[in-house]
């Protein structure tokens, strides 16, 4: 288990991102200190998904450094990022389907010495909510939340230093997202930090300790959840111009 | 009992030989690369030890530990080119590889061309053909135990998920290629060594295309069963020896038959089906 005082702070820090002549990030910058929820949200291809491969170490940045406390992560390959501690889960879910759900696990404590034991698997699915706890029934074959939420098992089996969660809440009914909220909060408290990106407002403002809103690439407004449901940039780019307006008026 | 044994001593030899050419690609396709150039390892083991023996007198264990090595070698190196490819691309790749391979081994002289290489020691005997079997069955089986087994599954499964948990992919499936050509490289020396003579065509597309069909008939990720399907299409061909031409038939009907009625080879008949 993480325990509190021991993650370390993602710090972000003028990052951009060119894909041939788009810029999809512009120096964009952000930190995500241990046992903090961060809410990344933004209109469509406003570079929020960009930012997590950036991270991740899946595209490079052109310019800007990204670091997990002291450990510069912006050259780093992929796998070099995830044993760095920085565990996600995925927007289309991608589990190993064919082996088992203690597998997936046990994968997800890839970085970490020696493999887990059958109890210690449990305790992961137990602390994501996976319902299903047969260890031995192929992950491809669980219902949809279960897989979502077995995902978030495998990720904080790596007991991340900061754990990255796209769309979390997608496909998931009210009560799911519900649990969702209680789990990611549950999460922090051990002081994991953890950035979320996600569509679903109501979990943002219920969950986050800070927002950043990216549009076409950049950073329009941050601050906590009310502020930045109230920033005019930030109503504008989800509504359109002269909705600032008019709520203004 | 024993006359059973001496009668058939040449094919149960060679029932070892391809189960072990069965394991060595089943290697690859744990980690879910379709990397064919099981043959060609096998032939540059079988020439590097055959050379070693006939020219430097080097006896059965040094011969076939430098064919295994060399084996490696070349595949330590074919990883790199071929690292980015995947799928039916790769198979193509490893493919062409193989015939660059078997031209090599028809126009270099040292190898006797397409004559062939005579003289060999034939020192390889079903004791050391199945020692060898041994040996490599336990250490794949002792491997299974280890984290490194989860690390080739989980590439076999999602590659980039793989790499999100912190599994190096590239080192992965460039392990699996090397351990696969110890493996295909023993074989190859055991099989020079068990036949007098070889030639560039014993380790052709053909022979590539037989292991192919052991491991797929035995089922593509399980050891047994690529033991399995190399015993089937080793031994199939010698029962319906009565169909004389037409016998080659036999095993095409039984490889479509595995496809359409158990798609996981012999080891899905008993592996969990959920």
């Amino acid at each position: 288990m993480t325990s509190l005082g021991f993650a370390e702070q993602l710090v972000v820090d003028r990052v951009s991102v060119r894909y041939g002549g788009v810029l999809a990030l512009d120096a964009v910058s952000l930190e995500v200190p241990p046992a903090t929820v961060v809410g990344l949200i933004g209109p469509n291809g406003a570079g929020k998904t960009t930012l997590i491969n950036a991270v991740t170490g899946v595209v490079r940045p052109a310019s800007g450094t990204i670091a997990l406390g002291e450990a510069r992560l912006d050259r780093l390959s992929q796998h070099r990022v995830a044993r760095a501690g920085i565990a996600r889960t995925y927007q289309n879910i991608r589990l190993f389907g064919a082996l088992s759900v203690a597998d997936n696990v046990r994968a997800g404590a890839y970085r970490r010495r020696g493999t887990l034991s059958d109890d210690a698997v449990r305790e992961l699915l137990t602390r994501a909510m996976v319902r299903d706890h047969e260890l031995e029934r192929r992950a491809g074959t669980l219902p949809y939340g279960e897989q979502r939420r077995l995902e978030i098992a495998r990720a904080l089996a790596s007991e991340p230093h900061v754990l990255l969660l796209d769309e979390p809440a997608a496909g998931m009914n009210p009560r799911e997202s519900g649990e969702l909220r209680a789990l990611i909060r549950a999460v922090a408290r051990l002081g994991t930090g953890i950035l979320l990106v996600e569509h679903d407002m109501s979990l943002v403002t219920a969950v986050c300790d800070h927002v950043l809103v990216l549009n076409f690439g950049e950073t329009i407004a941050q601050g906590t959840p009310a502020q930045v449901a109230r920033d005019p940039a930030v109503i504008e780019a989800y509504l359109g111009t002269g909705a600032a307006d008019s709520e203004h008026r | 009992m024993f006359e059973f044994f001496a009668h058939h001593s040449k094919l149960i030899d060679q029932i070892g030989i391809n189960a072990l050419l069965a394991l060595s690609l089943s290697i690859s396709l744990r980690a879910g690369s379709l990397a064919l150039a099981q043959a060609a390892f096998m032939g540059i083991a079988a020439y590097v030890s055959s050379i070693g023996a006939v020219h430097l007198g080097w006896n059965l264990g040094g011969a076939a530990l430098a064919g295994a090595l060399a084996a490696a070698l070349v595949a330590a190196v074919l990883a790199l080119p071929i690292g980015r490819l995947r799928g039916v691309f790769l198979a193509i790749a490893t493919i062409g590889f193989g015939e660059i391979t078997r031209i090599i081994a028809i126009n270099w002289p040292i190898t006797g061309g397409a004559e062939g290489l005579s003289g060999i020691p034939n020192d390889a005997n079903t004791l050391s053909i199945y020692g060898t079997l041994a040996v490599v069955g336990f250490a794949i089986f002792l491997f299974g135990r280890t984290k490194l087994a989860l690390a080739v599954a989980a590439t076999r499964e999602d590659e980039s998920a793989a790499r999100g948990v912190g599994i190096d992919v590239a080192g992965v499936r460039m392990g699996t290629l090397v351990a696969g050509a110890i493996v295909a490289g023993l074989a190859g020396a055991l099989y020079a060594h068990s036949n007098f003579f070889i030639t560039p065509g014993d380790f052709g597309f053909g022979r590539m295309e037989q292991v192919l069909v052991m491991c797929v008939i035995g089922g593509v990720t399980s050891s047994l069963g690529a033991v399995l399907g190399a015993l089937l299409m080793t031994v199939l061909p010698e029962l319906v020896r009565f169909l004389h031409d037409y016998r080659e038939v036999s095993s095409g009907a039984i490889l479509l038959g595995i496809i359409l009625f158990s798609p996981a080879g012999i080891a899905g008949l008993w592996q969990r089906r959920t």
